[in-house]
């Protein structure tokens, strides 16, 4: 949900997107440290002795069958780290009929969140924007640089589209928590799913250097159960 | 006399010291911006830059390009390439001697650019990748982009004219019986790298063109408002960006080559191999490029096709590992600088190659891309491999290159404080990138402190070291001379093995598979009198 101090690994997942990220990056690590610690224990060894060696083995110089299996070898590891990486590749990507559309549209130096699918009275579409709280008017309990006036609102359990795009300079909309992040391009309309499963508030930060105040647009995104989101939609 | 000597230079020898001096003042301002850097990340709020945001990202791109384009290619390339590769061939000297020239003194127009763009209106705080619409008219209306495009211009004219000498010289003036399977290793990076700043830099001099054009004379090639597309701009540069991370380090690959043989007293362990693996890194180099833009809203397919052809990449890169170590086996070892430097190449490099392969995945890089983790990756395979290997060239050829030794224990103590330095300062970055700490940002949320703190502690570290190595090459050159005579640490580092530990085995008289060590030190100007002769 939000960074820990001393943390040394992944925030916790809300998505069924992160924990898959989760799962895959535990699954690569498994490799590459056993890839490591074979490099470095070969290291290792092979300097210890050598450096005891008065005579060196000048004729080692090449090995037809060891240059086969370095070679081989490491593409089968690589082999078996691709196919998980393509399914989540290809699970992640997919956006099937969401229940719901938010738009996050970027701009220097605040986020403009829009609620396409719904109107409020006078016939126009929610929509507000969102900026950083700053130092001098924070309150006990929030964050800096990370809390923000407004919040995304939306209901758990339900299939959430976002919809992001920018007005002036590239942004990016990244919510570690959710597992999202992807560019506000200006011109182009760019989309990623989020199921958020359980209540909570998640933070993330523009994620792609937009100019001066590039640390001070943060993005809150709070979710609630359903009824309550229908009454906070009945407030807007 | 000076001025006809250094200024009108033709001579290889005397280009690459200037190269040299050139990166080393190149270098000295790039970790001093990345010191403050540091400093001003040292803990949540505004710490020595009095909250002026603009100033820190104007330091993050002045460290990137300085450390780019003005350490690491001049002194890898510039500096010990135009020394070495001569020598190593057996020529005297390079192929277009005035070529050679000009391509030297565009370098210093270039800082003089970079330098500018700081010093007028509100500079250019746009990161190194110059990304418009930030570094477009609206967004960044001084002239300071303007001035560093021109500075990478110039930077891609000097490496342009240099790399086209490079593959001439190598390509003409080889000596009698060097054919291309027996030319050194470090030629071969050379060459490899020469033929990749070929290929990549008239594509970034377009990009940035375009985007002067499109700030200057109302084109809009990357202006949504005009029909343009800033993601084309991504494409050129990281066609031209992916493969220049390989023009850094390839030619690092060639120098720990020559030190790995030499100080196990063994050949190098699959020399054509070698070869091999650094051409298909160079090749596959050009066609991943989009691995750096996994997030822009490319197509699913395309993600997958960057994925997989990032990931062969470590099959090149493997092989390259396990002939340094199989070149180590059952050698016999010694541990002077360049050899500890070496080893610490080969375990840190990997270690970046690691988490290279875990940035490869798009899936992955939803968590990893534009975070910490990604900084604490490219450091490790750029402050550390090549960085790394420009020391460890330092340490391997300065002596024969200037005739007088270094301080072999100040220069261990300089590898160890660097060594820790350097980790301490790039292992929390994966920690902090882990949880989500975006790349680029002057300020940042509380939770993030512990780690910041910890790496601005190394990055002191670092800087002692670097300072050190600075009174190194002050000593060296001062008190050099008197180490020449029976100074334990001299004889120590003296380089007997480099004969012994070539190629003399075959036939009876000497030849070796690099002749640098063979000549006289310094070498003479005009290095061979009679070609020498490769058999």
């Amino acid at each position: 949900d939000v960074p820990t101090p001393w943390g040394v690994y992944f925030q916790d997942s809300a998505t069924p997107n992160h924990e898959g990220i989760i799962e895959l990056h535990d699954n690569i690590m498994f490799y590459l440290v056993l890839i490591l610690c074979l490099v470095s224990w070969l290291l290792f060894s092979i300097v210890k002795d050598g450096s005891k060696n008065p005579l060196p083995h000048k004729y080692l110089v090449h090995g037809q069958t060891i240059e086969i299996i370095w070679t081989i070898l490491p593409a089968l590891v690589l082999l078996v780290i691709a196919f998980p990486s393509f399914i989540l590749l290809y699970l992640c990507d997919e956006v099937i009929s969401p229940a719901m559309t938010i738009k996050a549209i970027g701009l220097q130096w605040y986020w403009k969140y829009e609620y396409s699918d719904f109107i409020n009275d006078s016939g126009e579409t929610i929509e507000f924007e969102s900026y950083v709280i700053p130092e001098d008017l924070l309150e006990d309990g929030q964050l800096p640089l990370l809390d923000t006036d407004t919040s995304i609102v939306c209901p758990v359990n339900t299939h959430i589209r976002f919809i992001v795009s920018a007005a002036d300079v590239i942004h990016d909309f990244a919510v570690p928590s959710l597992g999202i992040k992807i560019d506000a391009c200006p011109g182009r309309l760019n989309q990623v799913s989020a199921l958020i499963q359980r209540e909570g508030v998640y933070y993330g930060q523009c994620s792609e250097l937009c100019g001066v105040a590039h640390s001070a647009m943060p993005i809150k995104v709070e979710a609630v159960s359903l009824k309550e989101f229908l009454t906070w939609l009945n407030e807007q | 006399m000076y001025i006809q000597r250094w200024l009108y230079s033709t001579n290889a020898k005397d280009i690459a010291i200037l190269y040299f001096i050139f990166a080393i003042f190149s270098g000295v301002i790039g970790s001093t911006m990345s010191l403050i850097i540091r400093l001003e990340l040292a803990a949540p709020g505004n710490q020595i830059l009095h909250g002026n945001h603009q100033l820190f990202n104007v330091l993050v791109v002045g460290h990137a390009l300085l450390m780019i384009f003005f350490l690491v290619m001049p002194g890898l390339v510039g500096g010990f390439g135009n020394y070495m590769l001569p020598l190593l061939i057996g020529a005297s000297d390079m192929s277009f001697a005035r070529l050679n020239n000009i391509s030297f003194w565009l370098l210093p127009p270039a800082l003089v650019c970079l330098v500018a763009s700081t010093l007028i209106e509100s500079w250019a705080g746009t990161g190194w990748t110059i990304y418009p619409p930030l570094s477009g008219i609206q967004a960044h209306s001084s002239p300071s982009v303007d001035l560093g495009i021109f500075a990478i211009h110039l930077t891609s004219i000097s490496s342009l004219l240099g790399a086209i000498n490079f593959i001439a010289t190598s390509y003409n003036m080889r000596t009698n019986g060097m054919s291309y399977s027996k030319m050194p290793l470090f030629v071969w990076a050379i060459i490899i790298t020469a033929v990749m700043l070929l290929l990549s830099l008239p594509v970034l001099t377009a990009g940035v063109t375009m985007l002067l054009m499109d700030r200057n004379f109302n084109t809009s090639f990357f202006e949504v408002a005009g029909g343009g597309d800033p993601v084309l701009y991504q494409h050129l540069f990281w066609f031209f960006g992916h493969p220049e991370v390989y023009i850094l380090i390839v030619p690092g690959f060639g120098i720990i080559s020559h030190i790995v043989s030499t100080y196990s007293k063994k050949p190098v362990f699959g020399e054509i191999s070698m070869v091999y693996a650094m051409a298909s890194i160079a090749f596959l180099g050009f066609l991943v490029w989009s691995h750096h833009m996994y997030i822009v809203g490319l197509d699913a397919d395309t993600r997958a096709y960057f994925t997989s052809s990032t990931m062969v990449i470590a099959v090149p890169t493997g092989i390259k590992i396990f002939s340094w170590l199989a070149t180590l086996y059952g050698g016999s070892i010694r541990l002077a600088v360049p050899m500890l430097y070496a080893i610490a190449f080969l375990f840190l490099f990997t270690i970046g190659g690691l988490t290279g392969v875990a940035l490869a995945n798009a899936s992955l890089d939803v968590a990893f891309h534009d975070t910490y983790y990604v900084v604490g990756h490219f450091h490790y395979v750029l402050s550390m491999g090549a960085i790394f290997s420009l020391f460890a060239g330092y340490y391997y050829w300065s002596p024969q290159i200037l005739g007088l030794y270094f301080n072999e224990r100040l220069a261990q103590i300089q590898f160890w404080l660097i060594f820790v330095g350097a980790n301490v300062i790039f292992m929390p970055m994966h920690f902090l990138g882990l949880q989500g700490m975006p790349r680029r940002i002057p300020d940042y949320p509380d939770a993030y402190a512990g780690w910041n703190y910890v790496s601005s502690i190394g990055s002191v570290i670092a800087i002692i070291s670097l300072a050190l190595f600075i009174y190194i090459i002050y000593d060296q050159l001062i008190n050099g001379l008197t180490n020449k005579i029976d100074n334990k640490s001299v004889v120590y580092s003296k380089a007997p093995d480099f004969v012994e530990s070539n190629t003399i085995f075959a036939n009876n008289s000497i030849k070796s598979a690099s002749i640098e060590f063979l000549l006289n030190s310094p070498p003479a100007i005009h290095s061979f009198n009679t070609p020498a002769v490769q058999s």
